[in-house]
């Protein structure tokens, strides 16, 4: 039975040899002729004036939290939508619930001030 | 289509609890507080009342016949008792948060609110029937714990603790989570009755069942899953360390209950040894590290890894055992919380927040307050597993099973075990009641009554479990029997 | 029909539980009326009881009601069951029936503090929830009806004893004698058991229970065989009994507990608690008349313990340990009479000393508190003016119990003294000489106490109590009347010995009583008259008209007097013989912990796990990645498991 998987395995060593191959070519063939400016961090052509390695303000993290919450929250939406239909009233009263449940928590951080950037 | 069958009564107590939720969310809003005790009153006041419905409504319910809501869910006899279980651990931790939240943070509505979630998160857990169901109410108890263990922002082991314990969580989700695709690749099912039915294992399921005990005996603290249980049980305010230590563990050893006894085609020997394993090392693990802490709270951790190991010993005897573990599980709900919150008392408060109580903490306190000593005592005895306590009896009935489904050894490794626990509960009781009292001695000069209530109620639960222990053995029996 | 006996337990349960949750806001009057009428209800249930089984034919007067399966493995079980036989009833009467005159008292006695200050209302409601427990424990102890529930009983009312003596916990005396009344006891208690532990080795199996009925039935059924386990197991249980009722050895913890409030003197070290051993040993003898080297070492033990403690009575001065050393005195009657395999007397002297003693200990209380707190019969005097109420009362009691003829004293002791003589005159002789003894130091105190001039301050300013203490103490003066009428002997007739007659069903399996001569018991009835007369008339002359003889009888016995007045140095010998070698040997151990020796041997095991748990734990060491670490490995060996059981 194993035997069957036996191609697949082959893909995979041969797949791992030829991407590592490739990589090798590109470092002996390729010229390597370093300067300054090169080994800046690219900042959209911009000259960085400050270290890259700083730390973001902890709201980044929470308005990124928010969006991903309420973002999901939109995914089921569009199933429900559709098949509107047939879930008929059923389906009103719990998508009524799911919402009322969200919109409490979106109030209560709203209220609690995670959307304030200061 | 055909809607599903949603028939809510059954579910009355996660209703209520969650709907209490997020009523104090609403009340946060809409109230304006004089200060955070007045703030966390209220919210504790609320949360118990909530509790003690959502309890009331369960054991309303008992002997009332099985309900299965939508297919996923099964409300029978064994879940309602893990309902009172995990409500039990909840009240008491709540009476004992009722001072103590207020003392760091002005977010009760967000403690509590998270704590009525968590509770329901078990309570759902226990009765899931379905392994997507399950796998939701897991993470809903589990998120929610990761941040009640950081909720005093102030303290960076709080931070420590929860970070570590979110960090593993999720490294142990994705197993448990990987354990359930195994499980419906196998068997084209997600439910536990459908997957029973199968006739025969087959390699996925085996290996997927191996990820989901891997899963569960991450939320047990099962060695070698245990490591974050320590720094998570120790960082958490106290209530929390509590409410977790007991509640998550019954939660999960229902679940697991159900999930091994769907399991078609997996003799017991081979998922039993692997828990036989678990258990020893659990145990012993837990008992030989409890030896050496100096701080309470830690060697409770600790203790509470232990624990778990000897309710894994009667897991082994499979559904014959399921009493004597229900049985386990409330006696751990009254002797643990109740060490906890006598622990909490000893904590020497700080600006940011009470510190740590070592056990030095309680030299000399049958001397100040004697009827703090003697509860701690009965605690610490009753731990120990010394008759006519409730420990005893939960040991004995645990033990029992494992022997009389042929584990001897295993038993037998346990009450080795027992012994050892005896010399870090034992030392306890001889600080408080031989050791003089000196600058290292600490007990809060005014118990809350909050605090007070949880513990007396906790030492009644201990000595009047131990004196009607069989009359309770026979009712649990009674509520597993259908499972037999 | 007796189904309702549960709720016996039920009242005093309750009692203490109203007054625990809701003392704080109820006022001290009411804190006492819940606890007092949660006892007389008790009281009222008992009798009850008594009613029920007097309705029953004689040979079904023993019936058990389960309360619950408490213990359940295999085929052993132990219940929670009450035992309502006469027996159970007479004990359950008096401790209701003395426990509810006590509360009573108590209820004004305790508005004031050892120091005559007014006493706050948490440690009133403390006092009256401990005395509750106290009757839970000791109804708890009485009904059981098997060894398990006994002991927890028995338990029991060693907390609440040890609860109560410390109950000044401020004083250092108090807290001593707390613990020295638990140390003591625990020596006995470890007799009880490892008595339990053998009758549960020996029998269990056979049994199938601990309860007494199984028990003794498999004790009969096993006979001669089990005759020398018989021995050790009711040597250990007399171990406990002269614990818990203070005799030879362990009688040291009495005087002491003298520290407590004295309606716990009264109810706890006088009427009830320090007769439970007692009780034991009657409830158990179909095993200790199957061990007939006990039975003798019960009776000598009690003959020495009454005659020790009598002697060292007549020379205290202070008024409650003259007492506590008369109760012991008295235990060693009620051990006597059991010894002798009179179960009957024993228990009716247990019943009528509980009314006496329980008056004198409540009226030295009434004298205490007017003399403010002292105690010492050398600074009394003349108080006979002062308080007419309590010098009768106290002079009743003092009768009662120096043996006066026709008073409740005198039948109890006398039937023991009649029943000590058929089975061996020498222990007659010790306890009549102990019987002179009693009367002279009786009626000592009542004449330093109360006749004479007043001789200090206090005794000129002592005024009677008010009736809240008196009024309750009539009770009392009417049993010590009048007990002694429920246990006539047979020389008045054949069935006058109610008592007797009630009691003959549980001890109805006893071998047919050697009956003496009713001539012999007509003049053993007129020796004990003569001599506690002769006592008293003693006492009387040495202390009223201070006659020449009477002194120079004293001074005969004054080389005597120190060895006496030191109580014979039995706390200095437990001090120098046991205690301090005991500390030594733990000094050396300690001392030598340090060489190897018994590191090695003794501490090895201990210290070699001790220093694994420090390995284990430092395993613990906070880097996430290590947790994640094992974690893995833990999920490898789980797969690796599982796969090598893919077939």
């Amino acid at each position: 039975m194993a035997i069957d998987y036996l191609p697949i395995l082959i893909l995979i060593i041969v797949a791992f040899l030829f991407a590592a191959f490739i990589l090798g070519l590109t470092w002996v063939l390729g010229p390597k002729r370093p300067n300054k400016a090169k080994d800046e961090p690219i900042e959209s052509g911009m000259i960085p004036f400050t270290s890259p390695r700083q730390r973001f303000s902890v709201q980044y993290y929470m308005v990124a939290m928010m969006f991903i919450l309420f973002d999901v929250e939109v995914i089921f939406l569009y199933p429900w939508a559709v098949k509107m239909g047939q879930l008929k009233w059923f389906g009103i009263a719990e998508m009524a619930v799911f919402l009322l449940i969200l919109v409490i928590g979106f109030f209560f951080v709203w209220k609690k001030g995670a959307f304030e950037w200061d | 289509m055909t809607l599903p069958n949603l028939d809510l009564p059954p579910l009355l107590p996660e209703i209520i609890l969650i709907g209490m939720a997020l009523l104090l969310l609403v009340v946060d809003m809409a109230a304006r507080f004089r200060d955070a005790r007045a703030e966390g009153s209220l919210m504790a006041g609320l949360t118990f009342a909530s509790v003690l419905i959502a309890a009331g409504a369960t054991a309303a319910g008992i002997g009332g016949g099985d309900a299965s809501v939508a297919g996923v869910v099964l409300v029978d006899d064994l879940s309602r008792y893990l309902n009172l279980v995990v409500l039990l651990a909840a009240g008491l931790s709540v009476l004992l948060a009722w001072a103590y939240v207020p003392q760091f943070s002005r977010e009760s509505s967000s403690f509590y609110a998270l704590v009525l979630l968590a509770t329901a998160g078990m309570m759902f857990m226990g009765k899931s029937v379905e392994l997507i169901t399950l796998f939701v109410s897991l993470e809903i108890l589990s998120v929610s714990l990761y941040i009640l263990t950081g909720f005093n922002r102030h303290q960076l082991a709080s931070a420590e603790g929860a970070l570590k314990y979110f960090l593993l969580g999720a490294f142990s989700s994705g197993f448990f989570l990987y354990g359930l695709a195994l499980f419906y690749v196998q068997t084209g099912s997600t439910q536990l009755a459908e997957i029973a039915a199968q006739d025969s294992g087959g390699v996925l399921l085996l290996i997927g069942l191996g990820l989901l005990l891997v899963g569960f005996f991450f939320k047990l603290a099962g060695v070698p899953f245990h490591m974050w249980a320590p720094d998570a049980y120790q960082g958490a305010p106290t209530p929390v360390t509590g409410f977790m230590s007991v509640a998550t563990k019954a939660a999960a050893f229902i679940a697991l209950f159900r999930v091994l006894a769907a399991v078609p085609g997996v003799p017991v020997e081979v998922w039993g040894w692997a828990v036989a394993i678990v258990a020893v090392l659990t145990m012993t693990w837990g008992n030989f590290a409890a030896l050496r802490q100096k701080s309470l709270k830690r060697m409770l951790a600790y203790s509470s890894i232990a624990h778990a190991g000897y309710m894994m010993t009667g897991l082994v005897a499979g559904t014959d055992a399921l009493n004597a573990i229900l049985y386990y599980l409330f006696a751990y709900a009254f002797m643990n919380i109740g060490a906890f919150a006598v622990a909490a008392m000893l904590e020497r408060p700080t600006p940011n927040a009470p510190q740590d109580a070592t056990i030095d903490a309680a030299r000399g306190l049958f001397d100040r307050r004697p009827a703090l000593a003697t509860a701690m005592a009965i605690f610490m005895l009753s731990l120990t597993g010394i008759p006519p306590l409730v420990g005893f009896f939960g040991k004995l009935y645990v033990f029992g099973a494992a022997v009389s489904a042929g584990w001897a050894w295993l038993a037998v490794v346990g009450m080795l075990n027992s012994v050892v626990s005896a010399y870090y509960y034992l030392r306890v009781v001889v600080v408080m009641f031989m050791a003089p009292e000196d600058e290292t001695s600490y007990v809060r000069s005014r118990i809350p009554a909050g605090a007070g209530t949880a513990i007396a109620v906790a030492v009644t639960g201990v000595l009047l479990m131990g004196l009607l222990a069989t009359p309770v053995f026979v009712e649990l029996g009674r509520a597993v029997i259908a499972l037999r | 029909m007796l189904s309702f006996a549960w709720i016996i337990l039920v009242f005093p349960a309750l009692g203490l539980l109203i007054n625990w949750i809701f003392g704080k806001r109820m006022g001290k009057s009411y804190i006492a009326l819940v606890a007092s009428a949660a006892v007389f209800a008790s009281f009222l249930t008992a009798v009850g009881l008594a009613a029920g089984l007097a309705a029953l034919p004689a040979d079904a007067r023993a019936v058990t009601v389960p309360l619950w399966s408490w213990i359940h493995i295999g085929d052993f079980q132990v219940d929670f069951a009450l035992l309502i036989d006469p027996l159970s009833v007479v004990m359950a009467l008096v401790v209701t029936g003395v426990g509810f005159i006590i509360h009573w008292y108590a209820a004004t006695y305790m508005l004031v503090d050892d120091h005559h200050r007014e006493l706050s209302l948490r440690m009133y409601g403390r006092f009256f929830i401990y005395l509750n427990f106290f009757i839970l424990m000791m109804l708890t102890l009485v009904l059981a009806n098997n060894y398990l529930q006994l002991y927890v009983g028995w338990e029991g009312v060693g907390v609440a004893s040890y609860l109560l003596i410390s109950f000044w916990f401020y004083k250092p005396s108090a807290a001593d004698a707390g613990k020295k009344a638990f140390i003591v006891n625990r020596v006995g208690d470890f007799g009880m058991a490892l008595a339990i532990m053998w009758l549960f080795f020996l029998f269990g199996k056979e049994a199938g229970s601990l309860a007494f009925a199984d028990i003794f039935h498999a004790a009969e059924g096993a006979g001669a065989a089990a005759a020398g386990a018989m021995t050790g197991i009711t040597l250990l249980l007399l171990l406990a009994a002269t614990g818990k009722s203070a005799q030879i050895p362990l009688f040291v913890w009495l005087p002491d507990a003298m520290e407590g409030p004295t309606p716990v003197s009264a109810l706890i070290h006088a009427a009830t608690m320090v007769t439970a051993g007692v009780y034991m040993i009657a409830r158990s003898h179909p095993l200790f008349e199957m061990a007939p080297t006990t039975m003798a070492v019960v009776a000598w033990i009690g003959a020495l313990t009454a005659l020790m403690a009598a002697s060292i009575a007549i020379v205290q001065t202070d008024l409650k340990r003259i007492l506590a050393y008369s109760t012991i005195s008295q235990l060693g009657y009620m051990f006597l009479g059991v010894g002798v395999g009179a179960f009957t007397a024993g228990i009716f002297h247990l019943m009528t000393h509980a009314f006496f003693k329980a008056l004198l200990f409540l009226t030295a209380g009434s004298v205490m508190h007017a003399m403010h707190g002292e105690l010492n019969i050398d600074l009394m005097g003349g108080l006979k003016q002062k308080m007419p109420k309590t010098y009768w009362q106290f002079l009743i009691g003092a009768a009662a119990l120096a043996g006066f003829p026709l008073l409740a004293g005198f039948w109890s002791k006398d039937a023991i003294l009649y029943e000590a003589f058929l089975k061996s005159p020498l222990l007659w002789g010790v306890g009549i000489f102990t019987a002179l003894l009693t009367a002279f130091y009786s009626f000592r105190a009542v004449f330093r106490a109360f006749h004479g001039d007043p001789r200090s301050e206090h005794a000129e300013h002592a005024h009677e109590q008010s009736p809240g203490m008196t009024f309750p103490l009539w009770f009392l003066v009417i049993g010590s009347l009048f007990a002694g009428l429920l246990g006539l002997p047979a020389l008045f007739g054949e069935h006058v010995n109610v008592l007797g007659n009630w009691l003959a069903p549980v001890f109805a399996d006893l071998e047919g009583e050697v009956h003496g001569s009713e001539g012999l018991e007509l003049t053993l009835f007129l020796v004990s008259s003569g001599v506690a007369l002769l006592g008293i008339f003693i006492a009387y002359a040495r202390y009223i008209p201070e006659w020449g003889w009477a002194k120079a009888l004293q001074r005969l016995f004054s080389r005597l007097q120190p060895v006496l007045e030191n109580k014979y140095c039995v706390d200095e010998i437990y001090m120098a013989a046991i205690v301090n070698p005991l500390r030594r040997l733990a000094e050396g151990f300690y001392q030598l912990g340090d060489g190897c020796i018994i590191e090695g041997i003794v501490n090895g095991v201990g210290a070699v796990t001790v220093r694994a748990g420090g390995y284990v734990a430092r395993m613990q060491t906070g880097v996430l990645g290590m947790y994640a670490l094992s974690f893995f490995v833990g999920v490898v060996l789980v797969l690796l498991w599982f796969l090598l059981f893919v077939t």
